[in-house]
């Protein structure tokens, strides 16, 4: 559907923002360097304050970069108002204009580039069918429900065909269910448009449900660029490692090493690891251990003492102290094994391929 | 930091925009010539004459003259008091308003009219029917209590008509702040055991501060600033903006009359700055929290009947007043002979050139209004949604007019325009032109419509207009096509308050008017100087009914047209 997908390359890009407070100078955005190619789904994930939104808003033109360039489709871009840009963006609150209707809305964009009238019903019809509104033109915006005024801003920046779609945090002010069935419908038609997308957000599954590529940012700077399972099972941070799913973090020494797997010392007991190419025998270093890589057994890797044995319904979940370290267990389908309870001796255990090290 | 093109880029998307730059060049270059550049005027003026050079003497000798020494303190006396009494009434209606349960439909309507009075009012009615009340020839002090020398001119007579005509102004705004306490506070302090005497002084009244303050130093401004009152009931009480004014009619002294303005003018722009920079913020520092539910009312008898019947009486009083006017212009000669006769209304037209009178005043208004309406949109839009350097002057300037007395203005433009723009002659045909005096009238009606303006907009979601933006209309369509039809309301009530503003408006125009034109409110002054009541009371009487309807007519329209309505309850 789309003219043409475009790639969008960003250049050490940063922002420079003054705290009203203090009045000092900060880095919202500190030397972003990304290359986000064609037609792929891109999101940007953080915490607030992490610069993600800045980054998104330099792109569609509303903030100027302080440094570096920003490409859209090998142009660049810097110096050109939003309204020249081939970017169309769908708000965090709809903005949908509450003085038009439904087709009004979605051919504003139409008529300012001057299409003739039967292109512009073609074109809305034909969009308000792909995102599943059909029959509902004459609506006003008040008229529509959440999920369905989210549809009629996606219609609305989908219908101008644009070289890169940018979403920043569409799906906030949606409720649960639906935020999950509109992330589905969003991929969905992003493919079928096959258009590049920039996607905003500080929800973690709605990355991973959506992306081709996260790029998770820390204040300001970029923590790490990847696929959803690189970045889950390959975390290049501390960071990354807790704020993309739970983690558990055992500090200890790598005390042997041959080539790529080692052994590291946690707590007084020996780890076997892989992964350790990069770290000198004898340094500190930290063990990544995703809850649900690990149980609890009568015996394994180390010993441990329950402190909160809970039931969930589809896990079991259990707090369990190694030395002075606090390790949460999630133990899937628990129904016909053995349950710990608080107070019992036992052994966390997982593979060796299960563990990450930092 | 390394070098920042951040800004650059912003001035090169700007400068990419024309009908920005033309709008804020144009915005910037009509405030700094009428705004700024008659003020500039008056205080070179009043401290460099061509023979003299560089001198305090004007100064001197002004500071020398008894009657401006007593007119400084007179007018402080005069301001202080209405500042405060204006206040004080002002919290009762508004705290009655607010806290207290009223029973009847009867009291909701007085309160209504009460609140619109300042908007379709012109200034100078509450003092004609003062004297029409309570003069010499009054029929209350005359006919009820049979007092046959009791004055209402000077200090007194202005302290109550002032106070009568700008507590709601002061109502409207406590209304605000009291609506905007979260219960919960108070339902604290009451449930720790504080009785509601105690919660009021111990919660309400502190968290209201600032805003008292901010009501009383709005309330000063306008009291000193205000012209036609101490004009006709201040008798020989004269205050700094009468005393100006006949340092300029009737002295003849330009320089002197200068000199007293630039005074005047640094009483109130200190006020002004201390109103808006130090007490604006704390109010809103204070009371950030939208109330979380409804307020449960107090049913107290021995509290809501003093407090109700209070607000009654004074309510009552001030429609009185009003209703006074016509009557004024209906009696045959009003304290004497009480029959009803239509002499006045036919002397007005036959006589006195009505008809041009309003001809002239409602023409010259009607031009002023829409762009006094259109440009404080877009200020107010420039100032909400936009981001460039030159912004916090035009937001300031186009501001600062409110601290500008008219008698000021009146004289800088005087100064300023007569021999053309610093005696260059350049724009020298403005003075005398019917164009100077719309200037003038939109130039006094800015700072209420800016105001009014940037509230509306600041309600509206920034990304409404982003998204537009980001779809591909500039500037120019985004404010046409967005931000314009969503603040519908507020544009036409703007419209509506500019009119009503312009029609009445006398302080600055008094001293710009030229025999040419004849406007309805100089009439008014002039009659009502003389003694001709009838006259005057007719006059009045059809201005009040040509702003009311103006009003009327606004309400109806936004009831029926205004598209706001529409979708503001979802937003």
């Amino acid at each position: 559907m789309a003219k043409e997908k475009k790639g969008v390359r960003l250049e050490h890009i940063s922002k420079i923002y003054k705290d009203p407070k203090t009045g000092k100078d900060f880095y919202a955005v500190k030397d972003a360097d990304l290359e986000i190619t064609p037609g792929s789904f891109v999101t940007l994930l953080g915490p607030s304050g992490c610069g993600k939104t800045t980054t998104l808003r330099m792109i569609a033109g509303f903030e100027s970069p302080d440094e570096g360039e920003i490409y859209l489709g090998g142009e660049p871009i810097n110096a050109l108002t939003p309204n020249k840009r081939d970017t169309a963006m769908v708000f965090q609150s709809y903005a949908l204009l509450p003085h038009y209707n439904i087709f009004d809305n979605v051919a504003y964009g139409l008529k300012l580039r001057k299409l003739d009238k039967a292109t512009i019903k073609e074109k809305v019809t034909n969009i308000l069918k792909l995102v599943g509104l059909e029959g509902m033109e004459a609506r006003m915006t008040n008229q529509l429900s959440g999920g369905q005024q989210q549809r009629v801003a996606l219609a609305r920046a989908l219908v101008l065909e644009p070289g890169v779609l940018l979403f920043d945090e569409p799906l906030s002010n949606l409720d649960a269910k639906l935020r999950v069935s509109m992330r589905t419908e969003i991929r969905r038609i992003q493919q079928e448009a096959g258009i590049t997308a920039i996607y905003v957000t500080h929800d973690q599954s709605e990355a991973m449900a959506l992306s081709d590529q996260i790029i998770i940012m820390e204040k300001g700077v970029v923590a790490q660029i990847g696929t959803p399972q690189e970045i889950y099972y390959h975390p290049a941070s501390e960071f990354v490692a807790d704020f993309i799913g739970e983690a558990n973090f055992l500090r200890g020494t790598l005390t042997g090493k041959t080539g790529d797997s080692g052994v590291v010392n946690v707590e007084g007991s020996p780890v076997n690891v892989v992964g350790v190419q990069e770290i000198e025998a004898g340094k500190n270093c930290t063990l990544v251990l995703r809850p649900e890589s690990a149980l609890l057994a009568d015996k394994g890797q180390l010993p441990c003492k329950v402190i909160v044995s809970c039931f969930m319904g589809s896990y079991q979940n259990y707090h369990v102290m190694v030395g002075s370290t606090l390790v949460k267990i999630t133990d899937f389908n628990p129904k016909n094994k053995k349950i710990y309870q608080v107070g019992d001796t036992a052994w966390v255990d997982f593979e060796k391929e299960n563990v990450h090290v930092l | 930091m390394a070098s920042r093109q951040g800004a650059a880029l912003d001035r090169k998307k700007l400068l990419g925009d024309p009908i920005m730059v033309t709008t804020i060049v144009v915005l910037i270059a009509f405030l700094t010539l009428f705004i700024l550049y008659p003020l500039a005027i008056l205080l070179v003026d009043s401290v460099y004459g061509q023979e003299t050079g560089l001198t305090l003497s004007v100064f001197q000798r002004i500071f020398a003259m008894k009657n401006f020494r007593t007119a400084i303190t007179n007018t402080l006396k005069v301001g202080l008091t209405v500042g405060i009494l204006s206040t004080v009434v002002g919290l009762l209606f508004a705290y009655v308003e607010v806290y207290v349960k009223v029973r009847t439909k009867f009291m909701g309507g007085l309160f209504q009219v009460v609140s619109m009075l300042p908007v379709v009012s012109p200034p100078f009615v509450l003092s004609l029917s003062m004297i029409m009340l309570f003069g010499k020839a009054g029929i209350i002090t005359r006919y009820l209590l049979h007092i046959y020398d009791n004055s209402v001119y000077g200090f007194g007579g202005i302290t109550v008509v002032q106070t009568l005509t700008f507590f709601p102004v002061c109502y409207m705004m406590l209304k605000g702040l009291l609506k905007n306490i979260d219960p919960s506070l108070e339902e604290a302090a009451r449930d720790m055991g504080a009785s509601r005497f105690k919660v009021f002084t111990s919660v309400t009244l502190p968290l209201i501060l600032p805003g008292l303050g901010n009501a009383f130093l709005v309330t000063f401004i306008e009291s000193i600033a205000d012209f036609a009152n101490p004009m006709i009931i201040g008798g020989s009480y004269d205050t700094l903006a009468t005393t100006i004014y006949l340092q300029i009619t009737g002295a003849y002294d330009k320089q002197g009359a200068a000199a007293m303005a630039v005074v005047l003018l640094s009483i109130t722009l200190v006020m002004y700055l201390v109103q808006k920079y130090v007490l604006e913020k704390k109010t809103a520092a204070t009371l950030t929290g939208k109330a979380s539910r409804a307020r449960m009312l107090i049913e107290d008898r021995s509290v809501t009947t003093p407090l109700t019947v209070l607000c009654s009486l004074i309510a009552l009083f001030v429609i009185m007043m009003y209703i006074c006017v016509p009557f004024g212009a209906l009696f045959k000669t009003w304290g004497y002979d009480f029959h009803l006769t239509t002499k006045w209304f036919v002397r007005v037209f036959e006589k006195y050139k009505g008809l041009k009178a309003f001809k002239d005043s409602f023409v010259l208004s009607l031009i002023a209004a829409p762009i006094t309406a259109l440009l404080s949109m877009i200020i107010s839009y420039l100032v909400v949604k936009r981001d460039f350097k030159a912004k916090g002057f035009i937001e300031f300037v186009s501001m600062l007019a409110m601290a500008v007395p008219g008698t000021v203005l009146g004289i800088g433009y005087i100064r300023g325009f007569v021999k053309g723009v610093f005696g260059t002659g350049f724009l020298a045909g403005l003075y005398g032109s019917a164009a100077i005096l719309i200037i003038v009238f939109v130039i006094r009606s800015l700072p209420t419509g800016t105001r009014s303006g940037i509230s509306a907009l600041r309600q509206i979601d920034k990304s409404i207009e982003e998204s537009a933006y980001d779809m591909g209309a500039n500037s120019f369509k985004v404010f046409m096509t967005v931000t314009l039809p969503l603040i519908k309301d507020s544009f036409l009530s703007g419209l509506v308050t500019a009119f009503v503003r312009s029609i009445t408006a006398i302080s600055a125009i008094i001293l710009l008017v030229t025999p040419e034109f004849l406007l309805i409110t100089v009439q008014i002054n002039e009659f009502a100087e003389k003694g001709s009541y009838g006259v005057a009371c007719a006059f009045a009487t059809i201005l009040i009914a040509i702003t009311y309807g103006s009003v009327l007519l606004m309400n109806l329209f936004i009831k029926f047209f205004g598209t706001s309505r529409k979708f503001k309850e979802d937003n």
